[in-house]
């Protein structure tokens, strides 16, 4: 497969345009899947997804072809949705009261798909549970954690793709394991 | 918690990446016979781990690659000359250091059409033409451009005509090479051996040895 994939990027170096809509055929269940994974919404993922093969297609030249493809196109699409997050972010603390009103904090104004009352999260589905609690993780363990769990990789891919030390993985690894532990554990 | 030692915790966690190794699989174990938080800490954990199982697989939206293929910039791989000249930057430069030389060379052929000559002490000019007068000697190179040159006397060095034509008297004594350059090719061959004499002024003082 390995070998089809690399083909078919001289082909699309040399020219041709079409050889790369095989390589999006191929991938594109997988990609598309991270990124939902990450983004928790069909819409958004969708939109990253194809704005990952599209930075592929004209970043082709760049592509280290001794090394994995999948890995290359991962890390693309990782980093595209680290940045969508990170712009979602709003910049001010949960924690902090809301001027105005008597003691009212940010997690009451938060919209639903972000915090749930627990009776609401215990009569989820389990599969859209563990969605929702991985969504829950501090950003360093959840990509991880997506990445090691839901997408199955080998913790040396996760650190190719993410571009980090194998011993910073392995530890984020234990410690979004853990977090992750407590969450399901404290429902 | 207080009483589990450190790094059974992280025994566990590599017990779950299957990185563990032997003795530290013995160890583990002895202490998870011991103490029961931690073997709840293995059984949750390995909880949490199996619920992924049940996660859907997820496919991308019908016209997700007709999206892509619609988002792709026209062109936007760099084919034929372009490719080439990325892949060989040096043979590009010295392609576009050649068009610009040749360019300089062939300009100052067409457009120096100015009559201009080696001024030397002794020689007359008649019209466009340079005269050595018999009898003379003219120590030196001689140059003469867009005109003639008659010789009668001696020349001590060398004779250069470009465009025009040279005219020996019976009398006329050159010591150094003697040419006449008309086209374009020979004006440029010219230059570079005037170039070369610069750079290596070896060749220079060679000369009146070999002829």
């Amino acid at each position: 497969m390995d070998e089809l994939i690399t083909k078919r990027v001289k082909e699309v170096l040399n020219g041709n345009q079409e050889a790369f809509e095989e390589i999006v055929i191929h991938f594109q269940h997988r990609l598309y899947q991270v990124c939902y994974r990450m983004l928790n919404n069909t819409a958004e993922a969708e939109d990253i997804a194809q704005e990952a093969f599209v930075r592929a297609y004209v970043n082709l030249e760049t592509y280290d072809q001794k090394r994995k493809f999948s890995t290359w196109l991962y890390r693309i699409a990782t980093n595209l949705c680290i940045d969508r997050i990170r712009k979602k972010k709003p910049d001010y603390y949960l924690d902090a009261t809301v001027p105005g009103t008597d003691g009212l904090n940010m997690y009451s104004q938060l919209s639903t798909d972000q915090q749930l009352p627990e009776e609401e999260v215990e009569k989820m589905e389990m599969k859209d549970r563990v969605q929702y609690e991985v969504n829950r993780l501090p950003d360093k363990y959840r990509t991880i954690i997506i990445l090691r769990y839901m997408e199955d990789l080998q913790l040396q891919e996760i650190a190719d793709i993410l571009e980090m030390p194998l011993g910073t993985v392995k530890t984020r690894v234990h410690r979004g394991r853990e977090a992750l532990r407590q969450q399901m554990g404290s429902m | 918690m207080e009483k589990c030692p450190k790094h059974v915790v992280h025994y566990i966690h590599l017990y779950l990446d299957g990185e563990i190794s032997n003795e530290e699989e013995i160890i583990m174990n002895e202490h998870l016979n011991t103490c029961e938080e931690c073997q709840t800490v293995l059984e949750e954990l390995e909880e949490t781990i199996s619920l992924f199982k049940n996660v859907d697989v997820i496919e991308a939206p019908v016209g997700f690659a007709t999206g892509v293929a619609a988002r792709l910039p026209q062109s936007t791989i760099r084919r034929g000359p372009k490719k080439w000249l990325r892949q060989h930057p040096i043979m590009a430069a010295a392609a576009l250091f050649l068009i610009l030389m040749s360019a300089s060379l062939f300009s100052s052929f067409e457009n120096d059409q100015q009559f201009s000559f080696t001024k030397q002490p002794d020689v007359i000019v008649e019209g466009e033409t340079v005269v050595v007068p018999a009898g003379k000697i003219i120590k030196g190179d001689l140059v003469v451009k867009n005109g003639d040159l008659r010789i009668e006397g001696e020349v001590d060095g060398n004779v250069t005509v470009i465009r025009g034509s040279k005219y020996m008297a019976s009398t006329a004594v050159i010591t150094g090479s003697s040419e006449e350059i008309n086209e374009v090719f020979d004006w440029l061959w010219y230059k570079i051996k005037s170039v070369a004499k610069d750079i290596i002024p070896s060749s220079k003082e060679q000369k009146p040895e070999t002829e």
